[in-house]
């Protein structure tokens, strides 16, 4: 607002333009779209067309517009979530020592495994009316979406520079006050990011969870994933095809009027003081910062949010001086003893319903299972990265295609690969082909991106005199490879691996199973053995897969990518 | 000194202050030992000395920023706990938001305070004028010069009308010409009255600064941080720095400061200190080299005046000093009087060739740090000839603090490799005889 402007221009801007009508125009649309939807909830489940779907493509822009709210509600809660649950982690020791770890482990549980429970649930909540399934998909795309947000915020809470918090005290800025002014704004740039990635996860879950079945019953909520559910019962490949160019368009959406403007006005909290290259605004910022009422609007509602940051909230009068205060043991004692208490609890509760469902053969068959997903996984990711990382070299290489390719890999990593599996089933029903290899390549169908696009990234950015330095003393070939560039990008390529490798994981539930009308292709996998445990309500052995998936998820990251990781953070970052 | 000014009364007074950290095993580690200090209204003190000396840790405890583990701390005649009303402070990385406007980053502490919009609005824009950032109000941080970021770290330090204004060595991250700028710019309001502080506190570790900006200048000695001397400086506003009796107190400083350095002689009954007591400063063998080389050259001839040495190598004495400790530590060189001069080792040093220099090297470690030799006499007794460094970081840390032990043994590390005593291996943290001859 407080921006310059040109005089001649200023008096033009005062006049309502052609902006104006058109952001009028979005904003009363959506706020009809969202009330009309909002009705829908309260209908009764048995109600004629509450539950039910129709192949029509003319039908596909109102199940669009349901299924992004559904995304959009569930990133509202795990927003909550992440303010609340991140925030308590960070800011309180004794909380942190449990809340941490905890995010760890749910970050690599496959909570599609638990969706028929909690539809149970949430029904339960909301007996016959169409709320308590909407909750549930909800739920289930919250579950998808809100650790890794978490998390973003509790390591930004846990590294704001000593200095400005340093300045904050000397300044007499109240608990409140610091964390609108200096550990928010300091987060916003990764929490933004992870929003992203989070949306990305969410809409492979809101396809898998709007059409749903407990026991005789299936329920299909009017959305894009129950659309593509009846189009796989009804054998009808144009219905998905549909399906998929609705999800391209709505996707394409999101991304430039959402993440693109969000993305770009985040980076002014990037935490750098020197002032990069910046890409030009994106055309729906641009739209938001030229047109009048948005910019009154706007302008409002940050004067708003300025001004409730600004309230001198405390729970303490005064910042207290740090150091000399120990800690007490008494209450870290006490803290540690409710904590084992809790944790021997839970262990017994475990152990008696385990003894009583399962036994250990049950256990073998999982881990057995478990190492045959593992192999699977392992071998996608050799092969995604024999094919990617080469293509991302050549690209980020090319400022001019890495600038095309980027925003395209980012968008397929976006895109639910669930809706792309049809074609593939056709193809291995056709071709009489093995479903343990043939369904395999589906599991790394959304993830293998995240190792394009970091590729890219690493390799745009690679120093220019190092390339010179390689081409001047003619290091070519193999050699090249060797020394030069796969050291360069490394940081980068595992970071992609590692996001790629926790998606196939999640994938095998979905990716294992695959069915095409009457005809079922199941692969032998831990993903397979939950699905089906699932299909048949069989709640202990559900439970048995998760954990066992969990296992090696966890073991994996810790045994294989951790180091990884942090090897190439201490040697091979530039 | 106390007598001098008796009209004007005391702001702040720190009695007794000692700040040490918790060791598990050992005794604690000291950082700051039976500080007093007296500040008055209308005077600008600075706090001198070398980095570890515990002057920025005295800055945080007058702050409120930090509790000293012993001694009182007095604001306006109260017991100071956390961070007082009326103290500003400045900052070294200048600590601006890069999310806020200059504007907005300057209204920071009047916003905390509750102070109302309009007049918010009204001071900020005054404070911004009057350090000379006007124009600038609507620009982030990033836009900015390193110079004029500091100036808004001033202007948000002056706009909530502190009656003590804290600096924690403003001036060290900028380049020579505009730290310049900014001082005169600094004491020229200042003497015109236009700063709406009762009193400055500031600490530095450039000698010349101190002398140019301060009334009265506190010298700290290192490990632990004492306040060796008080200082009153008597020249008038504005200083000229080429007056002889300016360059004279630089000189006596300097002479202050390399005289502190060397340990005191300790009674034949004192306890003995342990061989790993020894913290040694980040100082590479190519600068040892390159000094000891150009007091070898013209125009020195084998002894410089230490401040002299320091304007033409445009060195700091922070920096200058460490080094020629430490070329003294090897016996390479002496400190005396504000001079540095060559031994006879050092300038065989100098006309030696690389093997020769590195033997010279290798020898003068082994006798004169212990550190060296204890590692090499371990490599040399072990079978397989390797040792973890991990073992020695804890046993340097049982004497410092944990960045200290870190720099040291890095330190320690350059040496040797340099020397040709020992192999390191980054990756496994060990040493080794690896290619040694």
């Amino acid at each position: 607002m407080s921006a310059t402007i040109h005089p001649s221009l200023a008096t033009a801007r005062r006049l309502p333009n052609l902006w104006d009508a058109v952001a009028i125009l979005c904003v009363f649309g959506a706020l009809i779209g969202g009330l009309h939807v909002a009705q829908g909830t309260l209908v009764r489940i048995d109600a004629p067309g509450a539950t039910q779907i129709s192949l029509d493509p003319a039908n596909l822009p109102e199940y669009a517009v349901r299924t992004t709210l559904r995304m959009f509600a569930a990133l509202f809660c795990s927003l909550l979530f992440t303010f609340t649950y991140g925030t308590a982690a960070a800011k309180s020791r004794r909380l942190g020592l449990v809340l941490v770890p905890i995010l760890d482990i749910l970050q690599s549980v496959p909570i599609l495994g638990f969706l028929t429970f909690t539809v149970v649930f949430f029904m339960s909540l909301f007996p016959g009316k169409v709320i308590g399934l909407e909750l549930a998909a909800i739920f289930a795309i919250f579950t998808s979406q809100a650790w890794n947000m978490a998390f973003s915020l509790y390591q930004s809470l846990k590294t704001v520079p000593a200095d400005l918090a340093e300045a904050c005290d000397s300044f007499h800025l109240s608990g409140w006050q610091r964390f609108w002014r200096l550990e928010v704004p300091f987060a916003v740039p990764g929490l933004v990011w992870n929003t992203m990635m989070s949306m990305s996860g969410g809409w492979f879950f809101v396809v898998a969870s709007e059409a749903v079945s407990v026991g005789d019953n299936t329920w299909k909520l009017p959305g894009i994933g129950s659309y593509v559910a009846l189009a796989l019962e009804k054998q009808d490949i144009a219905a998905v095809i549909y399906a998929i160019v609705a999800m391209l368009v709505v996707i394409l959406l999101y991304d430039q009027l959402l993440f693109r403007p969000l993305v770009a006005w985040s980076s002014k909290f990037r935490f750098e003081t020197t002032a990069g290259a910046t890409a030009s605004d994106p055309w729906m910022l641009r739209l938001m910062r030229r047109t009048r009422l948005l910019q009154v609007v706007g302008g409002a509602v940050g004067d708003a949010v300025a001004a409730l940051g600004g309230l001198r909230l405390s729970l303490r009068i005064r910042p207290r001086a740090a150091g000399q205060d120990k800690p007490s043991r008494v209450i870290d004692a006490i803290w540690l003893l409710v904590m084992l208490g809790v944790l021997a609890w839970a262990a017994t509760r475990i152990v008696g319903f385990a003894a009583t469902e399962l036994a250990w053969s049950d256990l073998g068959e999982a881990v057995g299972l478990g190492l045959i997903t593992l192999v699977r996984v392992v071998v996608l990711m050799i092969l995604a990265s024999l094919i990617w990382v080469p293509i991302g070299v050549w690209l980020g290489l090319r400022p001019v295609w890495a600038r095309r390719a980027q925003p395209v890999a980012q968008f397929l990593a976006a895109f639910p690969a669930n809706l792309l599996f049809p074609p593939f089933v056709l193809f291995i029903v056709y071709f009489h082909l093995s479903p343990d290899i043939w369904l395999t390549p589906l599991m790394v169908l959304g993830t293998q991106w995240y190792i394009l696009f970091n590729v890219i990234a690493g390799a745009a950015a690679f120093p220019g005199d190092l390339r010179e330095a390689a081409d001047n003393f003619r290091v070519g070939g193999f050699l090249w490879w060797r020394k030069v560039i796969i050291p360069g990008i490394f940081t980068y390529y595992v970071t992609g691996a590692i996001t790629a490798s926790g998606g196939s994981w999640n994938a095998a539930i979905v990716a294992e199973v695959a069915s095409w009308g009457e005809t079922k292709l199941t692969a032998h996998g831990l993903g397979a053995y939950i699905a089906e445990a699932t299909d048949k309500g069989d709640m202990a052995r559900v439970v048995l897969g998760v954990v066992v998936m969990s296992a090696f998820v966890v073991a994996f990251n810790r045994l294989l990518w951790r180091p990884l990781y942090a090897f190439a953070q201490r040697r091979l970052t530039l | 000194m106390d007598a001098r000014t008796p009209a004007q009364p005391c702001l702040l007074e720190v009695s007794n202050c000692r700040q040490a950290y918790h060791k598990d095993a050992n005794a604690d580690l000291v950082v700051l030992d039976g500080v007093n200090l007296r500040l008055r209204e209308g005077e600008i003190v600075g706090l001198l000395g070398r980095s570890g000396s515990g002057k920025s840790t005295l800055l945080r405890i007058v702050s409120g920023l930090l509790k000293p583990t012993a001694g009182d701390v007095t604001w306006r005649g109260k017991r100071l706990d956390g961070p007082a009303d009326g103290v500003a402070m400045v900052f070294q990385s200048f600590a601006l938001f890069p999310w806020l406007t200059v504007q907005e980053n300057v209204e920071l502490g009047l916003e905390a305070r509750g102070v109302a919009r309009v007049e918010r609005e009204k001071r900020a824009e005054d404070a911004i004028d009057l350090i000379g950032l006007g124009g600038f109000e609507s620009a982030y941080p990033k836009e900015l010069s390193g110079g004029m970021r500091q100036r808004v770290g001033l202007a948000r330090a002056l706009v909530v009308y502190p009656d003590l204004l804290l600096m924690d060595e403003p001036f060290s991250a900028l380049d020579v010409l505009t730290a310049e700028t900014l001082r005169t710019d600094l004491i020229d309001l200042w003497s015109e009255g236009k700063l709406p502080v009762k009193s400055v506190l500031m600490v530095t570790h450039n000698i010349e600064e101190a002398v140019l900006m301060c009334d009265r200048i506190l010298v700290f000695s290192s490990n632990p941080g004492r306040v060796a001397s008080e200082l009153t400086v008597p020249f008038k506003h504005p200083r000229n720095r080429l007056d002889p009796d300016f360059r004279q107190m630089v000189d006596d400083i300097y002479a202050l400061m390399t005289r502190r350095a060397v340990p005191e002689p300790r009674a034949a009954t004192a306890p003995p200190i342990s061989p790993l007591a020894m913290s040694l400063p980040r100082v590479g063998t190519n600068i040892m080299s390159g000094l000891l080389e150009t007091l070898a050259a013209d125009p020195y001839h084998g002894r410089a005046d230490l401040p002299a040495l320091a304007a033409s190598l445009q060195y700091e004495a922070d920096e200058l000093l460490p080094l020629g400790e430490t070329l003294q530590l090897l016996q390479l060189a002496v400190l005396e009087e504000g001079d540095i001069a060559l031994t006879d080792l050092g300038r065989r040093y100098v006309e030696a060739d690389t093997d020769e220099r590195k033997q010279i090297f290798a020898d003068a470690l082994r006798a004169h740090v212990p550190l060296v030799k204890m590692i090499r006499q371990v490599l040399d007794e072990r079978w397989n000839h390797r040792a973890s460094a991990v073992r020695f970081r804890d046993e340097l840390e049982d004497h410092m603090s944990p960045d200290y032990a870190a720099d040291t043994l890095r330190t320690v590390i350059g040496w040797g490799r340099y020397a040709e005593l020992f192999s390191y291996d980054e990756e496994a943290e060990q040493f080794s005889l690896e290619d040694i001859a």
